[in-house]
């Protein structure tokens, strides 16, 4: 095998995830190269710098032992909550609605982080409820409220996109943690009947007008509903091997808004075609395979929870994104992983990826099945 | 497996199960995504990359450049001059009242002009271009270029834009070109007409000859951001001119017969005696065609339309007027037709008897013995009265029509309107009652029934002048055959071109009227009552209610080549008219010595039209500023308001019951040609009445 002419250190790292992830970030930055009009400098270079830091504190995330991040969850779920109210009254004062903390190195934004947050401080909320108590209400109270106050102020701010991200995760959280099936067929149809109702009453008219259009885009089509076609259009006509790499007209001549944050999967698709697309759908596979696994693999029912929960986060931010830009969703504000330029959500992504290293780490320390 | 205590493994087996749940849950959302992928990419690729290349590459239409008009030497009567310009897509814009903020400050717009342009970006069909200015220079233009990307919705280019030389001169003769209108669009369906800084033909030739006039757009393919940056040329195709017209007219005749009406309003046609070109076509007031073409702004507006001179008329073709006195040559000729012999005369004491009324003559001296040459040229009423008694109406209404009076001409104009010859049958059949004596009266002095247009008198002075049976031209073609005989005797036209001359250069009642060049004129003074003796005397006293004033001419008397005629309205009588008449004609023969007079003239009035309206327009912009009450009309309403104007002043709307009195022919007062319209205080007395011999 010639595993044994490579170095330990590095024949250590989780190269499963580790190329995917650089094939991902490598592929952004040309990308972005390209909706820059050929520039490097402007967002490439900034996202490839980006994700190297964040894979630095990933490592180091992955070092830290279980002890740490179960001692800390409870703390920074606080820390993030106090946050997130704090965002919430500069947010008031400045008469509008604020998302992020200027930290004057970079802007935080709360939220974002909210969400590896929820997943770490449910799967310790899980891990210290006693196994006997899981299928009672008091498994589902402290969970509700540890969740209803984070989405409750991310829905404030207003940020539909971030809460239901929140949401999702803790969702997922609790179901794996092994709540009852029926409260969660329960909770799906009270959805099914309170969704039309919070539609007209609880969204901004903003978010309104999103879901309308979405589902009838060419109702307003300078308007809202302009995002949505032409990032169809985008799409569509990249056809199966694109158009050539920076000869998207569709980015370069700006009618694709947003074209290297939320919409960067469909320069990408116009230049590179379908070919493209399944590419990143298959490595976005792996990624989540290689989550899947480690989760299955953790030591304990803290780690197992703490690695499923940060991968279908990840998941749930492609996901989104991936249906928003073809269509199938409305438009919210969610970038695509890895590959959209942006700090924040490269950030959370980050240490999603971190977390579950960490737990892979865990797991090969300790065999499973002695906890 | 029901109520099995929950332990530890359970949980891990229910964690194991639920995790295979969530990765199916991830590969079929993967399966979904790229099946959508696919549909997107392969399936309707076709369809969207014909959405993205419409995106990408933007056709813009250049509009064509308009035919030139012509006039029988080949001089621009209305042209095209490149110009820089600004439009406004409504549609496009975001924040109008910023963008147009922007725009008055670069372009410096009186804040009138502002409110017009806001008006009409109210008023606009999104599609449709709104022009902001024209004719800018290049430093003003570059700066809107410069500002672009913060004001979308504007475009500037560079273009053409119409240019009428002589301005208010040929206003309706040739019409103007405006931005098409929603109706014009829904008719035509062509994107040209939306293209900024098109315009199309609204009114006279502009519009007759659209079509011919308009040319073929070219285009210019580029590339372009969605803010509408031009990346790069793609290509462009040239634009293909539109075909010229040349017209019969005369440039400098027009302008010197438009300058020369003065302040007064009236009308004058000069036409070529022998092939029925028309030389000139006037109507003053006009309006000027160049900002008609810009889109008129809310002062100009004003300013026309509270105008009592109607410059929006057309006088030529759409006033009416009784003829007065004009039709005695006329009805000379129908009594000579019918075999009077011209000798014959008759006793006139001021007044004919017809059993128990006395019709009087408009000198109630009366004019002793008279013949038809000293009918015609002392204007005597009493003969015409006297003959047509025995002569019949029936037989004068024959020669009016077949010289051209109540009838419409081939023009390329809409609408003239034509006017009434009466008769016994036309009466019987109009008013149901019968013709009596003072219709007669009435018809042979050109009053009561008989009205006529400024272009009918033209063509009866060409046709007694000629012999000819020419139908007014305006299209030049130098091949045309010769119009046909009348058949009239040649020496019955003669004695008529005699007793003409003489109304001139003898003892008629137009001395003044003589050429002062060595061309013998002949002519007939008409003066047409508007409201009766018991309202005012038609001489002076309120505009409105004064004579109209009339003269037909042809020079030379001898071998007539022009034919003239000249009707002022309201001008107190024909003594506002034929000296007009006579420095047009001079003009044709001696320009130097015609302009030398119409200097002095503007020199009295307050400089030629153009310096005169923009005067005038300070005047109305110092007054009312941007507060001008009226808001611009828009195309369909500024065409009803012009069609409002073009109705005929006069028609007659009750039977008539009585005969008009007429009016002194030689002038009374002082010359009337230097007092400015409504004001009846004369300015110059150098032309003194000149005592016209043998009264």
């Amino acid at each position: 095998m010639p595993r044994a002419y490579v170095p330990a250190t590095i024949a250590r790292q989780p190269w499963g995830v580790l190329l995917p992830l650089m094939a991902l970030v490598g592929f952004g930055a040309a990308v972005l190269d390209s909706a820059a009009g050929g520039r490097f400098d402007v967002w490439a270079f900034s996202h490839v710098m980006r994700f190297c830091v964040f894979l630095v504190m990933a490592m180091v995330i992955a070092r830290l032992p279980q002890d740490l991040f179960r001692k800390m969850a409870l703390p920074a779920y606080g820390v993030l909550c106090a946050l997130l109210v704090l965002v919430e009254l500069i947010g008031g004062m400045g008469g509008g609605s604020q998302r992020w903390l200027n930290l004057g190195f970079m802007t935080l934004q709360p939220s974002e982080l909210m969400k590896p947050g929820i997943v770490l401080v449910l799967a310790w909320f899980y891990s210290v409820l006693p196994v006997g108590e899981t299928q009672s209400w008091r498994a589902l109270g402290p969970a509700a409220v540890l969740l209803g106050i984070p989405a409750g102020l991310v829905m404030l701010q207003p940020d539909l996109g971030t809460g239901l991200a929140i949401t999702f995760g803790a969702v997922v959280v609790m179901f794996m943690a092994g709540l009852p099936l029926r409260w969660f067929l329960g909770a799906g149809a009270a959805a099914l009947v309170i969704a039309p109702l919070a539609f007209f009453t609880l969204l901004h008219e903003y978010q309104r007008n999103r879901v309308l259009v979405f589902l009838d885009p060419e109702s307003d089509p300078l308007g809202t509903g302009y995002h949505i076609t032409q990032s169809k259009i985008a799409i569509g006509s990249g056809g199966f091997i694109g158009k050539g790499f920076g000869n998207g007209s569709q980015s370069h001549l700006n009618y694709l808004p947003e074209s290297h944050t939320d919409f960067v999967f469909s320069t990408m698709a116009e230049e590179w075609g379908m070919v493209g697309g399944l590419f990143v759908l298959v490595v976005f596979g792996l990624i989540f395979r290689w989550g899947l696994k480690v989760a299955l693999a953790a030591p304990d029912r803290f780690s197992r929870l703490l690695a499923i929960g940060m991968t279908m986060t990840i998941f749930f931010y492609m996901c989104i994104n991936l249906m928003m830009v073809m269509g199938l969703a409305p438009v919210v504000g969610i970038p695509l992983p890895w590959m959209s330029h942006g700090g924040s959500s490269m950030m959370t992504n980050m240490i999603c990826v971190g977390t579950i290293m960490a737990v892979e780490r865990w797991s090969r320390s300790a065999p499973k099945g002695l906890s | 497996m029901g109520k099995l205590p929950v332990t530890s493994a359970v949980l891990t087996n229910r964690f194991e199960r639920r995790t295979f749940v969530l990765g199916a849950l991830q590969g079929g959302v993967g399966l979904m995504l790229a099946t959508r992928l696919g549909y997107l990419a392969v399936a309707q690729n076709e369809k969207y990359q014909a959405a993205s290349e419409s995106n990408r590459v933007n056709l813009t239409l250049i509009p064509p450049r308009r035919g030139w008009v012509l006039d029988r030497f080949g001089k621009a009567l209305a042209s095209n001059r490149a110009d820089f310009r600004v439009d406004i897509i409504p549609d496009r814009v975001v924040d109008r009242d910023r963008t147009m903020e922007t725009l008055a400050g670069l372009l410096s717009l009186p804040p009138d002009k502002v409110r017009d342009i806001r008006d009409k970006l109210d008023k606009a069909r999104g599609f449709q271009p709104v022009e902001v200015a024209a004719s800018l220079d290049w430093e003003r233009y570059a700066s809107v270029t410069v500002r672009l990307p913060e004001l979308p919705g504007v475009i500037p280019q560079q273009g053409f834009s119409r240019f009428y030389p002589t301005g208010a001169a040929v206003g309706h003769l040739v019409g103007y070109v405006g931005a098409a209108s929603a109706e014009d669009y829904e008719k035509e369906r062509n994107p040209l007409l939306v293209t900024p800084g098109f315009k199309i033909g609204k009114d006279g030739l502009e519009k007759h000859f659209e079509t011919r006039l308009r040319g073929v757009p070219g285009a210019r393919r580029v590339e372009a951001t969605a803010s509408g940056r031009i990346v790069r040329d793609l290509g462009t195709r040239e634009d293909v001119p539109g075909k010229p017209i040349q017209l019969t007219i005369n440039a400098g005749l027009q302008d010197y017969a438009a300058r020369r009406v003065g302040l007064e309003s009236g009308s004058v046609v000069v036409m070529d005696c022998e092939t029925g070109d028309i030389l000139a076509m006037a109507s003053m007031p006009s309006f000027d065609p160049n900002s008609f073409s810009d889109g008129i702004g809310r002062i100009e507006w004003k300013m026309l339309s509270e105008d009592d001179h109607v410059p929006l008329r057309n006088k030529v073709l759409r006033g009416l007027y009784p003829p007065g006195s004009t039709v005695k040559p006329m009805i000379a000729m129908s009594f000579l037709e019918a075999g009077l012999d011209p000798s014959a005369s008759v006793g006139c004491g001021g007044g004919l008897r017809v059993g128990n009324r006395v019709f009087h003559c408009w000198n109630r001296r009366g004019h002793g013995t008279v013949d038809m040459a000293k009918a015609i040229y002392q204007s005597c009423d009493v003969y015409f009265y006297h003959f047509a008694q025995k002569i019949g109406m029936d037989t004068i209404a024959k020669m009016a029509r077949r010289l051209g009076m109540g009838q419409e001409f081939p023009m390329p104009y809409p609408g003239q309107s034509y006017g009434t010859v009466p008769d016994p049958a036309w009466k019987k059949k109009k008013y149901d009652k019968e013709w009596a004596v003072y219709d007669t009266v009435n018809a042979t002095i050109g009053q009561g029934y008989m009205l006529s247009n400024p272009l009918q008198q033209a063509v009866m002075a060409s046709r007694i002048a000629s012999g000819r049976e020419v139908m007014p031209r305006l299209l030049l073609d130098r091949n045309a055959p010769q119009p046909k005989s009348m058949g009239f005797r040649q020496d019955h036209l003669d004695y008529i071109h005699a007793a003409m001359s003489e109304v001139v250069n003898g003892r008629g009642t137009a001395g003044r009227a003589k050429l002062p060049v060595d061309v013998l004129m002949a002519g007939k003074t008409g003066t047409a009552q508007v409201v009766g003796l018991n309202v005012a005397n038609g001489k002076s006293g309120q505009w409105k209610y004064r004579d109209h004033g009339h003269f037909i001419a042809f020079a030379p008397f001898d071998k007539p080549k022009y034919a003239c005629a000249v009707v002022i309205e309201h001008g107190g009588g024909s003594g506002a008219a034929y000296p007009i008449a006579r420095d047009v004609m001079t003009y044709i023969f001696d320009q130097a010595k015609a302009m030398e007079v119409l200097e002095g003239f503007e020199a009295q009035w307050g400089g030629n039209v153009q310096q005169r309206m923009a005067s005038r327009y300070n005047v109305f912009a110092a007054k009312y500023g941007a507060s001008a009450p009226k808001p611009v009309p828009d195309d369909a309403e500024l065409a009803e308001q012009a069609e409002e104007g073009r109705k005929p002043a006069e028609a007659p709307a009750t039977v008539q019951t009585d005969a008009a009195a007429p009016r002194p022919e030689p002038e009374q007062v002082p010359s009337r040609e230097t007092a400015p319209g409504p004001s009846p205080t004369a300015s110059s007395g150098a032309a003194a009445p000149a005592a016209t011999g043998g009264q």
